[in-house]
């Protein structure tokens, strides 16, 4: 149902998008018609694909170690009270910097390989993980965290039992923030330095003024993103079913149907 | 953190010596409980009827370890608690579930968290579901359940490790006046069967008085003994109990200690009244 809806909402996009460029005479290096740009695309996939694919890695590894160190880091910062004043601080002062000016600074020492793309990458995504998982971590209700130590749990108990589970949700929709996070950072790190990737199909093509393959480069961005948006959000549904929102979702869905 | 404090099997005696708890708290100070004395004799059922907030659930989280008392003593066997003893098994006014785990994993949380072997201990999850009535949702997650059906999750929790001493804090509340017969004779049942201290907050002066020993009558708060009532009713106390001359006088009297502190006339209270 949505899907349609969103589909009618693109096609009457891309029809008005080309019938206004063919009726203005719009010149190809200023803004191309979508159908030129699907034509771009279906001349050379393979290469499409092997740059999207590069992006893909940069993101994946990126998002991927956000989502590690920022859980963990996160854990810290509930148990100590020296992490929270000494790493969150910092954190949050780092948060502060566009993450993007220090883009040259990662190529100058790590290279201009993957490394230095991922490491721009996870620096954007991680500070989302961060934030929503001490605020799921700590939200913990008190009861329940009562519970445990009448029954004389460790901290870990307390911490995998209650704290984590009841986190999930919370980490989640950071995921859901950060993944997108990633993607731009990789973007950016593929700007500065790079020679494969589609933000550097971007700046070479821009260059040449092959605005046709900006476009079809930017289409290939925005399917990416939305693939990984809905990957996070089936993995969420998946592994915690029990929370309101998906409960809710379901019983309108069930009702829908029986209705 | 825990207390080496050990219970006796046949139930624990429980000294409350002088107990005052003070919550810090940002508009100033609130005195929860006045000085409270009460010794509690092993395997005894002690009821608790108190007014809204006079410091019922305070003194049941003080006898749990959960709370730091701000004077006083509580000595469980020859041991202080000083944090939450071994053989404690605990009904929180709200139930506690979690909604990440199904009705039975529910139940057998504390056998997780004490790392007992799960398969020796599901049977018995399985029975205490039966008996409370919940065998048909052992499968089910707690937000698929209603609130008495979830309190009475919480007390299969409570007495799954066969506790010797268990606080409850208004376990009944949230159910219909028959489950919650019911559910009265099951729980003297069983005590009967086996030697366990209780310690059981309710609003309901009936219950209170079919279920004790003795009835301990909190003031309005700041919490403080009011009266210990014995209940000399013999045991098994079937529902019938209720109808006696003997019951009904004890409830009168009840009722009257309330009016004398003036917790009657002020309908804002939760107690009950009738049966
Ligand atoms: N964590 C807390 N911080 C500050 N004050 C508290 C806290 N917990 C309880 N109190 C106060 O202590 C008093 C006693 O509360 P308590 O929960 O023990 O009452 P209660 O007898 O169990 O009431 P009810 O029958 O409504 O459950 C109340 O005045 C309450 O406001
Ligand atoms: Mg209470």
């Amino acid at each position: 149902m949505r899907t349609l809806r969103v589909t009618i909402i693109l096609a009457a996009l891309f029809i008005g998008w080309e019938a206004l460029v063919r009726l203005l005479g719009v010149p190809a290096h200023m803004l191309p018609p979508p159908s030129a740009v699907l034509a771009e695309l279906l001349d050379q996939p393979q290469w499409y694909l092997m740059h999207t694919m590069s992006t893909l890695l940069t993101t994946l590894i990126g998002f991927g170690l956000a989502l590690l160190v920022g859980v963990l880091a996160a854990i810290g910062i509930i148990s100590s009270k020296w992490v929270e004043n000494t790493l969150y601080t910092l954190l949050v002062s780092l948060n502060s910097i566009p993450k993007i000016a220090l883009a040259p600074l990662f190529i100058i020492w790590l290279g201009t390989g993957l490394e230095s793309k991922v490491a721009v990458s996870f620096l954007i995504a991680v500070f989302a993980i961060v934030i929503d998982a001490v605020l799921g971590l700590r939200s913990a209700d008190p009861d329940a965290l009562d519970l445990l130590r009448t029954l004389r749990g460790s901290r870990f108990q307390i911490l995998f039992k209650v704290r984590f589970p009841n986190a999930l949700p919370h980490i989640f929709s950071g995921m859901k923030v950060a993944v997108s996070l990633a993607l731009v950072g990789a973007i950016a790190g593929e700007f500065v330095a790079s020679q494969e990737g589609l933000g550097y199909v971007i700046v070479n093509a821009q260059s040449m003024f092959q605005t046709v393959r900006v476009f079809a480069s930017i289409v290939l961005l925005g399917v990416t993103g939305t693939i990984l948006f809905y990957l996070v959000d089936l993995a969420e549904r998946l592994i915690c079913p029990w929370h309101v929102s998906h409960r809710v979702e379901e019983a309108r869905a069930l009702s829908a149907q029986h209705g | 953190m825990s207390s080496q404090s050990g219970v006796p099997p046949g139930g624990a005696a429980v000294l409350i010596d002088a107990v005052e708890k003070t919550y810090a708290s940002r508009r100033g100070n609130v005195t929860a409980l006045c000085p409270i004395d009460l010794a509690i004799e092993p395997g005894e059922f002690v009821s608790v009827l108190g007014p809204s907030g006079c410091g019922k659930s305070t003194l049941l989280r003080c006898l749990a370890g959960l709370e730091h008392i701000s004077a006083g003593s509580i000595q469980l066997g020859d041991q202080p608690i000083d944090g939450p003893p071994e053989g404690l098994g605990v009904v929180f006014q709200r139930d506690v579930l979690f909604d990440w785990r199904n009705v039975l994993d529910n139940v057998l949380l504390p056998v997780e968290v004490r790392r007992l072997p799960r398969a020796d201990w599901e049977a018995r999850a399985r029975s205490l579901l039966d008996l409370l009535g919940l065998a048909a949702f052992a499968d089910r997650h707690p937000w698929e359940l209603s609130g008495g059906m979830r309190q009475r999750v919480s007390i299969c929790r409570a007495l799954l490790l066969e506790p010797t001493l268990l606080l409850m804090d208004e376990p009944f509340g949230a159910l219909d006046a028959m489950t919650r017969d019911e559910l009265n004779l099951e729980l003297q049942r069983i005590w009967l069967a086996n030697a366990k201290t209780i310690f059981f907050v309710t609003h309901s002066i009936p219950e209170a008085v079919f279920l004790g020993d003795r009835v301990v009558v909190m003031s309005p708060a700041p919490g403080r003994i009011a009266e210990i009532i014995p209940i000399a009713l013999p045991r098994p106390r079937d529902l019938d109990v209720r109808e006696t001359a003997e019951f009904g006088a004890i409830v009168r009297h009840i009722r009257q200690v309330f009016k004398d502190m003036g917790v009657m006339a002020s309908a804002r209270e939760r107690i009950t009244v009738g049966a």
